[in-house]
């Protein structure tokens, strides 16, 4: 997917001025943040199970090329087949050789953020592989030619209508008479679709939201049933995922599984947690014959060892985007990449590069909440500065802001005209601000009075000259007050 | 040229540089030596009785329906009823361990082996249960088609009492002592849902629509 991160700005205008989108962002955040908090507070444990999780991926971290080659050892001694990807360029290779050699023609897919990462369906699709999304908010955004909005639910941005008009323009073989308005027909008839298109596959590819290093599986977890059917009924099973995604035993899969539902949909548990070991066994009765594992790296290891390793902690559970007031506001599209909200803005910078991605790490109103909620928690506005920092030394911030704080900057050096200059601008806004004390515009800051007043400052001077004028007549009773 | 494997191995050596490399090394052995279990939730402590309480309520909570049987035996009339009960086809998959229960009595039409497109309903045996969320773990095997946990509208699924346990890693552990690794393993918790349109909750997404537990005691 090529990135539009850089114009997060734009699409943020675009996103606000879009009623069916705001009409559908309305309301939701709060249904999610409500189903977690009441997850959450039914598991007196959580607290304990974070930290937990937390120290499992540290450790992870500190020691990922040990675990990735644990991993593939288990891998190849289980009779699957391990593949390692550079870049999206080189696992969309890999998957389209696994696929031309076992002469494929249809591929289904179970939903993967690592696949949306890579653009991998278009690709497949482009190379004459027919390649079918089969978690049904991942289908209709492929209908409708779009991508996720939310890395848990994708089709997060629509309604039941623009559902029904992509169902009727697609669904060419059905009835043109059908009713599309209720929520159960548009299920059945997808379930329907997709029906035959799982029995035809000859590759199905999933992600995986665990790699366990001892046993070398991979492990789904999905709700609707689909990711299973993806890799149980075709020949050949791949799960393309990122290296991050080790975690050294079951065991440790297990405390990340108590964390993940709970965050993600406020379940206890989702529906379906699918544990994959290589190919089948001689004598099973189905599963796949062919097991393949890509582990993509797309910039995941020159995180390592850098001031923004944490966000390699991440589970991929959403809470993030659905406690933070920006990604409530604009929906998942503004941030221009797969991976949305709080965690795009931390992540993706580091995947798609500083110029592109870097404008994300402004998409923030610091308010913290996302750092609190984060299961794995990851200081997420805390990387956010890193990027906007790493930003300004590479000189890639707009250059408005460059000049403000590079003249900040050398008043700042220079404390005593700072003294002046600060005191002066303090009487002027405060002239400026009138009896009531706002200012409807500011110099500069235009963009932000648009949308509401600046207070501006009492009369009196900046804080210092306040501070020193309360010192000096605060000194005499102070000294007198002396026993 | 150097292969993707070394590279990306090279990259990540470069941002851990400085590590003791003997300790490192130890460490991840002992960790995957040890298998060590993190903290258990009291909901995952249950024993006995209880928990199997425990289990049919959360089970419930997922959207399963539950009965509790008082041996193997009493299995194809319950299931020839819940059959009836919802007008469903007197015709069902199962798996090969639950074949010599005595089907002939009930007139369903038993078929065993992989499960197809076209079944409505499967009924098979699971590994283990556990209370601590009320999910089912099922495992692959020659005698267990994974196929038919997924494709019928309607799953059956017979567990021993004896075989309810607390925690998933108590399950994991007693299946992984009587199995080793199966190909596949499944955490089954409640039917299939999905929240695609517009966050509301629906059953019966691509898996079953209806999700039926017999906690079956060991007579
Ligand atoms: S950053 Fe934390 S909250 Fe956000 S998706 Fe990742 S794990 Fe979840």
């Amino acid at each position: 997917m090529r990135p539009t991160s850089h114009a997060f700005n734009r699409n943020a205008h675009a996103a606000l001025a879009d009623e069916r989108l705001q009409e559908a962002l309305n309301g939701t955040p709060q249904g999610m943040q409500s189903r977690r908090a009441s997850a959450v507070a039914q598991l007196p444990e959580f607290e304990a199970l974070r930290e937990h999780g937390r120290e499992i991926k540290n450790h992870v971290i500190a020691h990922l090329d040990l675990y990735l080659l644990k991993f593939e050892e288990a891998v190849t001694r289980q009779g699957g087949h391990m593949h390692w990807a550079r870049d999206a360029a080189e696992a969309r290779r890999i998957v389209l050789d696994i696929c031309r050699k076992a002469g494929a023609r249809h591929v289904t897919k179970g939903k993967s953020m690592v696949t949306e990462e890579i653009g991998l369906t278009p690709f497949l699709e482009a190379n004459g592989i027919e390649a079918v999304e089969t978690d049904l908010g991942e289908y209709i955004i492929q209908l409708r030619g779009e991508t996720p909005s939310h890395i848990v639910a994708p089709a997060f941005h629509l309604k039941k209508p623009q559902i029904a008009d992509a169902f009727r323009e697609k669904h060419k073989h059905l009835d043109p008479e059908r009713p599309l308005t209720e929520d159960r027909q548009l299920l059945d008839e997808a379930r329907g679709v997709l029906r035959d298109k799982f029995i035809k596959a000859d590759v199905g590819i999933t992600g995986a939201n665990f790699c366990v290093a001892e046993t070398g599986s991979t492990l789904i977890v999905t709700n609707e049933g689909n990711g299973d059917l993806t890799q149980v009924l075709p020949r050949i099973h791949i799960a393309v995922t990122g290296m991050e995604k080790l975690v050294p035993t079951m065991e440790d899969a297990f405390t990340l599984l108590r964390l993940l539902a709970r965050s993600a949909t406020g379940q206890e548990f989702s529906c379906y947690t699918t544990v994959s070991t290589g190919p089948r066994r001689p004598g099973d009765i189905d599963g796949p014959e062919e097991f393949h594992v890509v582990l993509l790296d797309n910039g995941r290891s020159a995180l390592v060892g850098s001031e923004m390793q944490e966000v390699l902690r991440c589970i991929r559970c959403g809470a993030c985007m659905n406690h933070c007031p920006v990604y409530g506001a604009v929906g998942g599209h503004a941030y221009g990449w797969v991976y949305p909200g709080p965690i795009g803005a931390a992540l993706n910078p580091g995947l798609i590069g500083l110029a592109e991605g870097h404008a994300l790490a402004g998409a923030s109103t610091f308010c913290g909440r996302c750092e609190e909620v984060c299961p794995m928690k990851i200081p997420l506005p805390g990387i956010m500065r890193h990027w906007r920092e790493k930003a300004w030394q590479q000189q890639l911030a707009p250059p408005t802001q460059r000049w403000g704080l590079g003249l900040w900057a050398w008043f700042a050096r220079r404390p005593a005209l700072y003294r002046l200059a600060s005191g002066l601008g303090a009487r002027l806004l405060s002239g400026l601000g009138g009896r009531k004390g706002r200012l409807r515009w500011l110099p500069m800051a235009g963009g932000w009075t648009s949308e509401r007043d600046f207070p501006a400052p009492p009369a009196g001077g900046s804080f210092m000259q306040q501070w020193q004028a309360r010192e000096k007549r605060a000194a005499p009773k102070a000294d007198g007050g002396k026993v | 040229m150097t292969s993707a494997r070394e590279e990306m191995l090279a990259r990540v050596r470069r941002g851990l540089a400085g590590r003791d490399e003997a300790a490192a090394r130890s460490d991840v052995d002992a960790r995957l030596e040890r298998q060590h279990v993190g903290p258990i939730p009291a909901i995952g402590t249950v024993e006995g009785e209880a928990a199997i309480e425990q289990f049919i309520t959360r089970a419930r909570a997922a959207a399963a329906t539950v009965e509790r049987l008082a041996g193997p035996g009493d299995v194809p009339a319950a299931v020839a009823d819940y059959l009836a009960g919802r007008n469903l086809a007197a015709r069902a998959r199962i798996s090969a361990d639950l074949a010599g229960l005595g089907w002939e009595r009930t007139g369903l039409d038993i078929v065993g082996g992989k499960a197809d497109p076209a079944d409505t309903v499967s009924v098979v045996s699971a590994e283990a249960a556990i209370a601590e969320t009320g999910t089912l773990l099922l495992i692959s095997g020659a005698e267990h088609s994974t196929a038919a946990n997924f494709l019928p509208e309607t799953h059956l699924v017979v567990v021993p009492a004896s075989r309810v346990v607390g925690s998933y890693e108590l399950a994991w552990k007693q299946a992984r002592a009587r199995h080793g690794l199966p190909r596949t393993l499944n955490f089954i918790t409640g039917p299939s849902r999905t929240g695609d349109i517009e966050q509301r909750i629906q059953l019966g997404a691509h898996g079953p629509r209806n999700l039926h537990i017999m906690v079956v005691g060991d007579l």
